[in-house]
């Protein structure tokens, strides 16, 4: 099984966590202001690389704080991991 | 050389020695009409289409590994056209005519076996979505039945239907038509209908990058050598983004792993697929006797090809709480496939930003089904530089458009199509 180190509580098992997707994506400032082809980048696009991959956790069967992980998707290994920088819209 | 009754006799008399083989094995030429990237079952239904439907023979099929040993090896053999949507509903249905017809076409038996596939409802809510469904498949002619509690339990009198099961079953959605088909047999078929009409099928070579011009690719570089195309197809399953990574066009699609598992196979018990929305499980008999089972993606980006616990635990436990007399079975043998599920859990076939790359993605769970049908559409808007009616709608513009075709309404969370 999969150990995901949670900053928080320590080393836990990846199904005490909730995936809550790719955290390269950043939401757009002003949604009057953007354009159309930059918010279906934000929405809808993803970089689904073959390697390390930034993304967002839940510790929802712990502490249930949001994390990010840096996560190597074809080895699973992790390579990094702390409290996500600001509020999680997931 | 024909498949028949005559060439099995005068092959008996050598011992069945001398079988030529069933498809070349040619070095890569150094430029094509159209080069097709992956060697599965899509890919090489491409290929055979182009040559049989659009007379365009000058074709090679690039396989990073052996034809057929992704996701084409590795899904669980069922087919099935029972969508409530009107674009994936025509489609899947053309696919389902295609496989009924398809050991006679590719003279190739594909094994389809039409045994059935049945939807467990377990609450009301399920009742309402499966009259819902079955009522739009029927309106689009394809074939749908309502069974009661009673009518399942006659059917398959192995589940658990009594009021106090884990899962209580009070009824189901049935498509005769659906069933399986032997998964090989259809990478085999279609390679070996595509050699015969002139295609070149290059094994153990991998693309390693995509040489882009301006708004064209002119060539792609491979561990065997560069190749120059006029038109590229891209029929990679769970590697789409990766490939179209090398040529700067980025996806709404995610790559996540999906398991599946066998059990030691036993006498002939369970003649159905059987399936059920609410726990997100299916199971169904191989033909060699083993329980085929799967359930749920691991639910977080994956390029890793292999299996691990928690899924196999959860598809256990599920068959185990519909079929309790299987509970002394052993587990002979889990895996996983990487799948490109696309933001709205339906595929993309069609033109990319580039005048010559064509793709054909985002298979979610359900690429297998696909297969006749994808390379049949895939080969038109190939041949055509546009799509045919029936993937007119699997554009991958449709995301920016507000025409996404979401089939569960779950929005842009690939995993939870």
């Amino acid at each position: 099984m999969m150990l995901l180190p949670c900053p928080y509580c320590g080393p836990r098992d990846v199904t005490e966590f909730t995936y809550g997707g790719d955290d390269g994506t950043v939401r757009p400032g002003d949604p009057q202001a953007v354009s159309d082809a930059r918010w279906v980048s934000y929405v809808y696009i993803r970089d689904n690389p073959r390697g390390p991959h930034d993304e967002l956790w839940q510790h929802s069967a712990g502490c249930r704080r949001w994390i990010r992980v840096r996560r190597d998707t074809l080895t699973h290994q992790v390579l990094s991991s702390a409290p996500a920088a600001q509020p999680v819209q997931p | 050389m024909k498949y028949s009754i005559y060439s099995l006799v005068r092959n008996a008399f050598s011992y069945h020695e001398n079988w030529p083989r069933a498809w070349r094995s040619p070095e890569p030429k150094s430029e094509y009409d159209v080069v097709i990237i992956g060697g599965g079952g899509h890919g090489l239904a491409t290929a055979y289409y182009l040559a049989k439907n659009h007379g365009i023979t000058n074709v090679a099929v690039l396989e990073k590994g052996y034809i057929g040993g992704g996701n084409t090896g590795r899904n669980t053999t069922i087919v099935r056209s029972n969508y409530y949507l009107d674009p994936n509903a025509h489609f899947y249905e053309h696919s389902l005519k295609l496989w009924e017809g398809l050991s006679a076409d590719l003279n190739y038996n594909v094994m389809y076996s039409p045994r059935g596939v049945l939807n467990l409802a377990h609450s009301y809510a399920d009742l309402d979505a499966y009259s819902r469904r079955g009522n739009a498949m029927r309106l689009n002619g394809i074939d749908a039945e309502f069974l009661t509690r009673e009518e399942v339990a006659r059917m398959v009198p192995l589940l658990d239907c009594s009021p106090h099961a884990r899962y209580p079953i009070i009824g189901g959605l049935l498509q005769r038509r659906g069933g399986t088909a032997r998964h090989d047999a259809v990478a085999w078929g279609y390679a070996r209908g595509a050699d015969a009409r002139g295609v070149d099928i290059i094994q153990q070579c991998e693309v390693t990058g995509l040489r882009r011009n301006g708004n064209r690719i002119e060539g792609i570089d491979t561990t065997r050598g560069y190749v120059r195309a006029k038109k590229i197809g891209l029929a990679v399953s769970g590697h789409s983004g990766h490939v179209a990574g090398m040529a700067g066009v980025r996806l709404p699609i995610e790559t996540h792993v999906l398991q599946a598992l066998v059990s030691e196979p036993v006498k002939p018990i369970l003649d159905t697929v059987v399936t059920s929305g609410a726990v997100h499980f299916y199971v169904s008999q191989s033909d060699k006797g083993e329980l085929v089972l799967g359930g749920d993606l691991d639910m977080y980006n994956s390029y890793g090809q292999r299996s691990n616990l928690p899924p196999v635990e959860h598809a256990v436990q599920s068959l185990l709480a519909l079929f309790p007399c299987f509970s002394r079975l052993r587990m002979l043998r889990t895996w996983g496939g990487v799948m490109d599920m696309s933001m709205d859990g339906s595929p993309i076939i069609g033109k990319t930003p580039l005048d010559n790359f064509y793709i054909d993605c985002g298979w979610c769970y359900g690429g297998f089904k696909a297969t006749p049908a994808s390379g049949w559409c895939f080969a038109h808007t190939i041949a055509h530089d546009q799509p045919h009616a029936l993937n007119a709608a699997y554009t991958l513009d449709r995301y920016g458009l507000g025409r996404t075709i979401d089939e569960r309404g779950g929005g842009p969370y690939p995993w939870v199509h």
